[in-house]
């Protein structure tokens, strides 16, 4: 597989005071060129922190203590900062959470857009002005040649990651992290922001790693799904096989758990217990003190990633060589 | 524009609360009459003179006419100096000017600089020498680091004068100390004394500003579009700190100008300070309402100076022009 990102057995670890406290382990996943790969989870069960890996921008006291990311066949979570950064907004662009803390609250919009481009584009202040207004019509921003001119205040948080979403294009990355880029917004813009960014994405073939807590916006934007627990992988695999035979307990729980609208329910379905926080870790499976399934192996030794179909299920259920649960 | 002109009415306000407090003084600081005629004044004396001088007029009367005269500059004759109170404080007010405005330029040229150089270089040791340096700094009475300062440089070294401003040159009603060597010379210890906690305070200020600024949204989508770290650092992150740092400078400088007392004690300035402490000792009191009213329009213009510049770096200040259209 050509993969355009490989993240292979990544580990990070916090220093805390005495000991270090371990936020991702053994996290494997690839995103081919132009795919969406939807990666959720509670909060806290490391989707940021793996995304944020991705970028080089983990900052102290969180530090990669283990495995590799490439990009492109090329190995970057070695590379020096300058060479990080240079790779950052032109290779692999970033969208946060909150549009509306995203941008320099002191700098117009336009300029803020043409630093970017001429900090990684050879061209010219006056190219890079014109190529700004350009990408203001391509998020929908009306009047943009005006809008150039406005600071980020006098627009409102769904125009804000407009923007956020044109500096995020502006140099034709192969790679967006997405991070929670609906999440803030108002439930009727969210739909508008995803579908501005699902479109773009296709039509430049911009490959999208998409953090989310919301099933909803994985199951209508995402390729294939990684569902992460307790800084781990739990399930990776096509979204529709996931939605339809989610493999591991905590992917059907996770399904089961989306309120809809055809079932009438008296109550919200939900996964009983909490995620174990990374200062007290549960041996084995980080899920079983939770899981309706578990059996004694479970609680003993941590389950390795078995294929199922097209997917990948961390779970001793999913072992071929799984003959029901001993007596 | 209406926000300059509200900030003006609140200035004009300002100044009215301030005079009446100085006019009453008049009231309340013994009865101006006693003080000027003598002993065996008769009361038929006595109310000839209150007459004269419209002291029977109405409160409102006489706090109209104490108005009108301020504007024309004229607050009436010193009881200790037997002078106009204006010839007086015009003559002190540009050496407390001078030496103000000097230790506030030494103070945040030096301030601004090191503190955003400490918070930058957090870890190194030199940061740690600094900020250990500027809590000395705060917490040293101006009073000793004047005294010390005169003990090594003037009475060690002998470099520099101890007291009084040097050779001054007269311009127009103007006397400077900032064209002559002597008087420059003259001019090197007081405005260090005076401008050795501001730095401090400054610096400090500068760094934690910068430290929080560092720690934004904003910085961090800024990294994530691979801008480079100097333009990080000054372009984004030093202007979005300066907005609070320019409101402390100006604080400062206004109590600066007001409290150089103590300096000007020990270094025998002849400025404001050192006439009020006279004109408190003698119960001066035209002299004390002058030049309470002098403070309460030096404190208003600088804040005025601060709303300037808060309107010249931030958008948010001055108030949407397209926002209207935008949303």
């Amino acid at each position: 597989m050509n993969a355009l990102l490989q993240v292979e057995n990544l580990r990070v670890e916090i220093a805390a005071r005495k000991r270090r406290l371990v936020a991702i382990d053994d996290v494997s996943f690839e995103i081919a060129a132009g795919e969406v790969l939807g990666v959720v989870g509670e909060s806290g069960a490391g989707k940021s922190v793996t995304g944020t890996a991705v970028l080089g921008l983990l900052e102290a006291p969180a530090v990669q203590a283990g495995g590799r990311i490439l990009f492109d066949g090329r190995r970057i979570d070695t590379l020096s900062e300058e060479g990080m950064r240079a790779l950052r907004g032109k290779e692999i662009a970033a969208v946060f959470q909150d549009p509306l803390t995203s941008l320099d609250p002191l700098m117009t919009i336009g300029d803020q857009l043409t630093e970017t481009m001429l900090t990684h584009l050879p061209m010219t202040r006056a190219e890079g002005e014109a190529r700004a207004g350009e990408l203001l019509a391509e998020v929908g921003i009306p009047a943009p040649r005006e809008r150039l001119q406005a600071y980020p205040h006098e627009l409102s948080g769904g125009m804000r990651q407009r923007v956020v979403l044109a500096l995020a294009f502006c140099c034709a990355p192969r790679l967006i992290i997405a991070d929670e880029p609906t999440t803030a917004l108002d439930v009727s813009i969210q739909a508008q922001i995803l579908d501005l960014l699902r479109r773009m994405c296709r039509e430049r073939g911009t490959a999208v790693m998409l953090v989310t807590h919301d099933m909803g916006v994985i199951a209508e934007v995402a390729d294939r799904v990684a569902v992460m627990y307790a800084g781990r992988v739990a399930e990776i695999g096509p979204t529709r096989q996931l939605i339809a035979h989610a493999a591991h307990p905590y992917t059907r729980g996770l399904m089961a758990s989306i309120p809809s609208m055809r079932r009438r329910e008296k109550e919200l379905t939900q996964i009983p217990g909490a995620m174990p926080r990374p200062d007290a870790p549960v041996a084995g499976c980080a899920f079983h003190p939770r899981c309706p399934q578990a059996f004694a192996r479970c609680a003993a030794e941590r389950p390795p990633a078995f294929p199922v179909g097209a997917a990948r299920v961390a779970c001793w259920l999913a072992d071929p060589a799984f003959e029901g649960v001993p007596a | 524009m209406s926000f300059l002109l509200g900030r003006l009415g609140q200035t004009v306000l300002v100044l009215l609360v301030a005079s009446f407090v100085a006019f009453a003084l008049f009231r309340y600081v013994g009865d101006p009459v006693n003080n000027m005629v003598g002993q065996a004044a008769s009361m038929a004396d006595r109310e000839a003179v209150r007459r004269a001088l419209g002291l029977d007029d109405p409160m409102v009367v006489q706090f109209a006419r104490f108005i009108g005269n301020a504007l024309r500059g004229d607050f009436g004759i010193s009881y200790r100096f037997g002078q106009p109170v204006a010839a007086l404080i015009g003559e002190r007010f540009p050496a407390t000017l001078e030496l103000s405005l000097i230790s506030m330029v030494i103070a945040t040229g030096l301030g601004v600089p090191l503190g955003v150089w400490t918070a930058l270089h957090r870890g190194s040791v030199l940061s740690q020498v600094l900020l250990a340096v500027s809590l000395v700094g705060v917490a040293l009475p101006t009073f000793l680091i004047g005294i010390a300062l005169i003990l090594i440089f003037s009475v060690g070294l002998g470099w520099l004068p101890s007291f009084g401003r040097g050779e001054v040159v007269a311009l127009g009603g103007w006397t400077t100390g900032l064209l002559t060597v002597s008087g420059l010379k003259a001019l090197v210890l007081p405005s260090v004394t005076l401008g050795v906690f501001q730095l401090a305070l400054i610096m400090r200020l500068a760094r934690a500003e910068m430290l929080e600024v560092m720690r934004t949204d904003f910085i961090r989508f800024a990294k994530a579009r691979g801008l480079k770290p100097r333009a990080i650092e000054y372009r984004h992150a030093l202007r979005n700190t300066l907005l609070p740092v320019i409101t402390i400078v100006g604080l400062q400088f206004g109590n600066v100008f007001a409290f150089s007392i103590i300096v000007e004690t020990v270094f025998q300035w002849p400025g404001l300070g050192l006439l009020v402490i006279q004109a408190i000792q003698f119960a001066d009191v035209p002299l004390l309402a002058g030049y309470l009213v002098l403070i309460a329009l030096c404190f208003a213009v600088i804040n005025l100076a601060v709303d300037l510049a808060y309107v010249a770096i931030d958008p948010r200040v001055r108030g949407s022009r397209a926002a209207g259209r935008a949303t």
